[in-house]
């Protein structure tokens, strides 16, 4: 049974999929935390749940083909063969779609969000962009954010500007995570014949744009947070953290490594996720 | 770097962390920024080692960064308790800082960067190590203020250890130093919270 199931784990990207969804809990919880409604919780972690691991499933359809050129993702189970495409599109459709459904049933805004989040990452930047363009990634980063504009949209019951300004910190944010990994993986993407920053505009401008994508999302985070109201002592340690961040990417730019490089791609995922956590707790 | 040393260091860094968002806030301005950038360097370089490993020490840059956890304790502790104290010792501080950022980015021949990283490390780790017992014993403050101290000395090891191993003349072994840091780092940040808790 395990050994069966695990090929579709490996399709959802489990630890991006947790990180996404864990925006869209803290979007949430910044408009109504403490939580007092427990159905809505379970409501919002399932409906973000089910559409972020569909669009991954979507995504891992339709890149099967260069999946199969890159060393690094040649052993994801579309591209091996463990699992056949059309019983991946079925498995990703519904998944999207009851994501999709359940969260309109809970509040049609929040629906439109989600719906837009997976249009966004499906059609237009995997699809559409991804091989035509290195700027793909943008709409990549826009549909990154979508979770905690849901999150936020639904506790809040609208649009407003913390409910933006933390989705432009994620959108700042994926080009740190995304870029570090693109330059990492150079050569594969290469060889898939994707676009990507490094190879359009090399490394040393690709590192420049992790730098300032950087700094722009810990001004995000910093003023999403000031405007949540988090206390003084919270707010310090979003600072260090994002000091943390903007050291490394300084770095990154002034004395380039291997190391630096993917330490600041495990960095920027840890600072994302205590950002969240700094967010709700 | 094994499954123990990454939660020892977690638990670090989540100690760095409480500390910064609660337990410094009955201070005035500069004690706080001092103390949240000490533990704000403990912070983020728990989050480093567990990222990167123990690779990450052989970083030029480490024995600067480390510097900045003994000087700013240091700072923080003298302009809370030595007001006599606080501009000579800020003065101190600051011109210690540059003269080890100095000694440490360029070529200096000698025992020049050595001297005024020990004078400088020495004099920030000895007043955290005995400014906080003194005043325990003197009952000017709660006696467990006293682990503030002990914190302090541990910070003395860690800094030697540290110190030692990259000049290339270590005290312990390089696996034996790297053994023992992520539970000293523990304990020593344990012993700043419990201190400053009560101080």
């Amino acid at each position: 049974m395990f050994t069966k199931l695990r090929p579709y784990w490996s399709l959802i990207k489990s630890l991006q999929t947790g990180l996404l969804l864990s925006t869209g809990l803290a979007g949430y919880m910044s408009a109504r935390c403490p939580v007092f409604n427990l159905g809505t919780m379970v409501g919002l972690g399932a409906s973000l749940a089910l559409s972020i691991s569909g669009s991954t499933i979507l995504n891992m359809w339709w890149d099967r083909d260069i999946d199969a050129r890159m060393t690094r993702t040649k052993k994801r189970p579309l591209a091996s063969g463990q699992i056949a495409p059309n019983e991946a599109l079925r498995l990703g459709l519904l998944l999207s779609l009851s994501g999709v459904g359940l969260a309109v049933a809970m509040d049609a805004l929040y629906g439109l969000i989600i719906f837009a989040g997976i249009f966004f990452d499906v059609v237009i930047y995997s699809m559409w962009l991804k091989r035509r363009t290195a700027w793909g990634i943008i709409w990549g980063g826009i549909s990154g954010g979508m979770p905690i504009l849901a999150g936020r949209v639904l506790g809040y019951g609208g649009f407003d500007w913390i409910g933006i300004t933390l989705a432009l910190g994620i959108l700042f944010w994926i080009p740190t995570h995304i870029l570090t990994f693109s330059m990492k993986y150079f050569d594969d993407y290469k060889a898939a014949g994707i676009p990507t920053f490094p190879s359009t505009y090399g490394f040393h401008m690709t590192r420049i744009t992790i730098a300032v994508s950087s700094v722009l999302a810990s001004l995000a985070m910093g003023f999403a947070s000031y405007g949540i109201g988090m206390t003084i002592g919270y707010l310090r340690v979003l600072i260090v953290l994002s000091i943390g961040l903007l050291s490394l990417a300084a770095v990154s730019v002034f004395k380039p490594t291997e190391r630096t490089n993917f330490g600041l791609f495990k960095y920027a995922s840890l600072y994302m996720l205590s950002s969240m956590i700094l967010m709700v707790v | 770097m094994s499954v123990l040393d990454r939660i020892l260091l977690l638990v670090t860094s989540l100690l760095a962390a409480y500390q910064i968002a609660f337990g410094i806030d009955g201070s005035s301005t500069l004690p706080v920024i001092a103390y949240t950038i000490s533990f704000g360097v403990l912070l983020v370089a728990g989050l480093l080692l567990i990222s990167l490993g123990f690779d990450v020490l052989e970083a030029p840059a480490v024995v600067i960064i480390f510097t900045l956890i003994p000087i700013s304790l240091a700072t923080g502790l003298v302009w809370e308790y030595l007001a006599s104290f606080r501009v000579i010792y800020l003065v101190y501080a600051l011109i210690g800082l540059v003269a080890i950022i100095v000694t440490r980015s360029f070529p200096i021949p000698g025992k020049l960067p050595t001297i005024v990283l020990a004078l400088i490390h020495g004099v920030a780790g000895m007043t955290i190590f005995l400014l906080p017992i003194i005043f325990a014993i003197m009952d000017k403050t709660e006696p467990r203020f006293a682990f503030v101290g002990i914190g302090g000395a541990l910070i003395g090891v860690g800094g030697m250890l540290l110190a030692f191993l990259k000049t290339g003349k270590p005290i312990l072994s390089q696996k034996l130093t790297l053994t023992v840091l992520p539970g000293l780092l523990l304990v020593m940040t344990l012993c700043f919270v419990i201190g400053f808790k009560v101080g």
